[in-house]
């Protein structure tokens, strides 16, 4: 290392500067600096993703490598679309999606408007709510798993506190939720679908509500909203006071001020939240597998751990790519979107 | 002084060969490390040995010492490189073996269940080499089974040496909450007496039966050993050769067995792991649970008394049959440290090792001729067992079937526990063995 830079920096010094012929090179300097984080992304990113691509057409099946191209093409896909499995997987992510933006974007904006009513303290709550942002998904997974077991958890907790004496008082059955194991799917779908979409009656997932993935949304949303908290207290902090007082003189209530004007004006913000969460939700693997695991009858199962146990597990390395695949193209279906309007508004 | 422009093009350069150095850098560095051991191995008996395990529990970690120690002992100069990864069942292990394998990075020795795992995975692929030539120097065929040596045996070479056996097919007791219901369980346990015996218990208000299955595996093996127990060892067996589909009466009956079974099960069971529903077991939580004799070291750490406070019996209907889930050790193609490793494995095979290792895996030795005096109560009951029953693999611990079967049944069982559907069940193991080539 030190031997090329002493080597080449005399060089540099002795050349004669000619203002013409830097200017000339001004393209090339741009492209030089560039270069090594185009190779390293070129590398690292799309070679990978073309050799994932490329892996889920071929035979990899086995331990042993074997790039030849499966016949028919897609087969693999075809394949993993027809497995329960994978079917359940993309309900639970829509499912887990649907639920977790819900809710952390709901609590988040609730705090952020809290906090920036100024009330006693607010410094330190600001700080309290960011507080599980810093931890890690796997830690938050244990511990609302704990919380969350149907023995020892909150439902200890009803018990303690006289829930289930006061519901058996009033003639109720006791309150013992299965929480992350209750394999019970509601609000079934598949006979509105089967109407709909041509095939639909064939498939094997019920499609619904899985009860269990929302104890699951439920720790994400405890770990993420304080973030979006921060996202939008950041934002509010760019309208000027005067817009308020503006607001205040026409008459409008607190309510209104923040219903009318400083929640419409925090459109940018509420899209690059939900962005930012729509990926994170996609491509969710520790928070799941730690806490509920696959679950009962895959209640709780994601994509990105069929991707994980196809690959290592059962080492279907082809099935697994595809499954990734298919992962990408849901994100890219979300980024690129919101990245082709950003670039559109920058210039 | 300098320019701005002469600045920045510095400043490229200097990044530039950065960028270039940085690529040199790590190439040279291999051809480095490959030089030195073989160059350390020159020396008589010195140089490295490392050995990948997911041995890192407490009783593991020291059984896998007591291995060490006994090389140690004979080859003071060998460096051992205890490349462990954690992981319950190698979880998180085999993905990082995979990928040294995929990348030539490949350990001198590594740990591997005999079986498909061992022929299918290593075997076939290329990366390990035979070592039937150790077997015949040390006259190990004569003390290790015929139907065990089957399983680490293609086109005539063996190519595994296994230090210790497990009997998958254990069901083990609470005697003293049976006591209190009244009821003695003898030598062997058929399905019928099960049923009656669970029965009686749910009508005293006593879970029958504990199940862990947060990791799907536990009640993939309770419906494994229910499949041995009601088709038989010598059907069981078809099922791997493609000679017995999974669609047949019989397999099928298996398959309604146990869904009956699951109805005695605990309501928590997706809740707890296999070793917190042997604990559930102990405290009175139920009154049996179906699993390896790996739980055997649970109950002694927990300080219960053998024949006391819990008691065993095979499993359901499997007496007189030997589920075999051995671990053992393979010599790497192209390992770097070829003639420590072999050595190493003629360690490992021997009596002395075998006979310090297994006390404190809770296993027993892979040879016929170890000390009873060594064990407890239960392993001689073991020993007896693999001596005289029938042998058969394992699919749940990846002996007896591809991975990609082993992965498709745990995902069929856990639709099963739900749905409790027997055709389902049944067309998705079928489809499931055709794809991973074995049925038809």
């Amino acid at each position: 290392m030190t031997t090329a830079s002493t080597d080449s920096t005399p060089a540099v010094r002795t050349t004669p500067v000619e203002t013409r012929r830097w200017r000339l090179s001004e393209t090339m300097q741009t492209v030089l600096l560039l270069l090594p984080s185009i190779v390293a992304l070129a590398v690292f990113v799309y070679v990978f993703i073309s050799f994932t691509f490329w892996v889920s057409l071929s035979n990899w099946r086995t331990l042993k490598v074997d790039l030849s191209l499966r016949e028919p093409l897609f087969a693999t896909y075809g394949e993993l679309f027809a497995m329960a499995r994978w079917q359940a997987d993309l309900r639970n992510t829509f499912v887990f999606t649907v639920f977790f933006i819900a809710f952390a974007v709901t609590l988040g904006l609730t705090l952020a408007v809290m906090l920036d009513r100024h009330l006693a303290g607010h410094h330190i709550f600001r700080n309290i709510f960011l507080f599980p942002y810093a931890l890690s998904f796997v830690v938050t997974g244990v511990v609302w798993r704990w919380i969350f077991n149907p023995e020892t958890g909150l439902n200890l907790l009803f018990e303690l506190l006289g829930v289930n004496y006061l519901l058996a008082q009033i003639g109720a059955g006791p309150l013992r939720p299965g929480w992350i194991t209750d394999p019970t799917v509601v609000a079934q779908v598949n006979g509105i679908l089967a109407t709909v979409l041509p095939g639909a009656e064939s498939w094997q997932v019920r499609w619904g509500i899985p009860l269990a993935m929302i104890p699951v949304a439920i720790a994400a949303t405890w770990q993420l909203s304080g973030f979006v908290m921060a996202l939008y207290l950041g934002g509010m902090a760019t309208i000027s006071e005067e817009v308020r007082e503006a607001a205040r003189i026409d008459g409008a209530s607190e309510f209104q001020i923040y219903h009318r004007v400083i929640i419409p004006m925090l459109r940018p913000v509420t899209i690059s939240v939900v962005v930012i969460l729509l990926h994170v939700s996609l491509k969710i693997f520790d928070l799941v597998y730690t806490m509920a695991g696959v679950g009962p009858g895959f209640a709780t199962d994601v994509p990105a751990i069929f991707v994980f146990e196809q690959m290592f597990k059962a080492t279907r390395y082809n099935l697994g790519s595809a499954a990734a695949i298919i992962m990408l193209v849901l994100v890219a279906l979300v980024i690129v979107p919101y990245l082709a309007s950003t670039l559109k508004e920058e210039s | 002084m300098f320019g701005k422009r002469t600045l920045s093009t510095g400043t490229l350069i200097l990044l530039l060969a950065l960028v270039m150095t940085a690529c040199v850098a790590p190439q040279a560095a291999p051809a480095g490390e490959q030089a030195a051991p073989s160059g350390e191995q020159a020396q008589a008996g010195g140089g490295k040995l490392e050995v990948f395990s997911w041995w890192t529990s407490g009783g593991e970690a020291a059984a896998l010492q007591a291995l060490f120690d006994v090389y140690s002992a004979r080859y003071p100069n060998v460096e051992i490189i205890n490349a462990t990864v954690a992981g319950g069942g190698g979880s998180a292990a085999r993905p990082v073996l995979q990928t040294r394998l995929a990348g030539g990075d490949v350990p001198d020795t590594w740990q591997v269940h005999p079986g498909y795992e061992l022929l299918g995975q290593y075997v076939e692929p290329g990366y390990v080499e035979p070592v039937t030539s150790l077997y015949q120097e040390e006259g190990w065929e004569a003390v290790v089974p015929e139907a065990l040596r089957a399983m680490m045996t293609k086109d005539g070479e063996l190519y595994q040496v296994t230090v210790g056996v497990h009997r998958g097919n254990g069901f083990w007791y609470n005697k003293k909450l049976l006591a209190e219901n009244g009821i003695e369980i003898g030598a062997t346990l058929s399905v019928d007496e099960f049923f009656a015996i669970a029965e009686q218990l749910k009508a005293a208000g006593v879970t029958p039966l504990c199940v862990g299955d947060s990791g799907i595996w536990a009640s993939a093996q309770l419906f494994e050993n229910t499949l041995l127990g009601v088709i038989g060892p010598e059907r069981y067996n078809g099922l791997w050769d493609g000679s017995v589909r999974f669609d047949e009466p019989d397999v099928k009956q298996a398959m309604e067995v146990y869904g009956r079974m699951l109805d005695y099960q605990n309501d928590d069971h997706a809740a707890l792991s296999w070793d917190q529903a042997v604990k559930k077991l102990m405290d009175g939580g139920c009154a049996f649970n179906s699993m390896g004799d790996w739980a055997y070291g649970e109950f002694v750490n927990a300080g219960k008394v053998d024949n006391e406070d819990f008691g065993w019996v095979s499993h359901p209907g499997t007496d007189g049959s030997f589920m075999i889930v051995a671990d053992g050790f393979v010599l790497g193609n192209g390992a770097p440290n070829r003639e420590n490793t072999i050595n190493w494995l003629r360690v490992i095979g021997g009596k002395e090792a075998q006979e310090a290792f297994n006390p404190l895996k809770g296993s027993i030795c892979a040879r016929t001729d170890c000390d009873r005096a060594k064990f407890g109560p239960y392993h001689n009951w073991s020993m007896d067992s693999f001596a005289k029953d029938a042998l058969v693999p394992t699919v749940v611990h990846g002996s007896a079937a591809p991975a990609d079967f082993q992965q498709a049944l745990n995902d069929a069982v856990t639709v099963f526990v739900v749905d409790k559907n027997v055709d389902a069940f049944a067309n998705a193991l079928v489809a499931a063995a055709q794809s991973s080539g074995f049925g038809r």
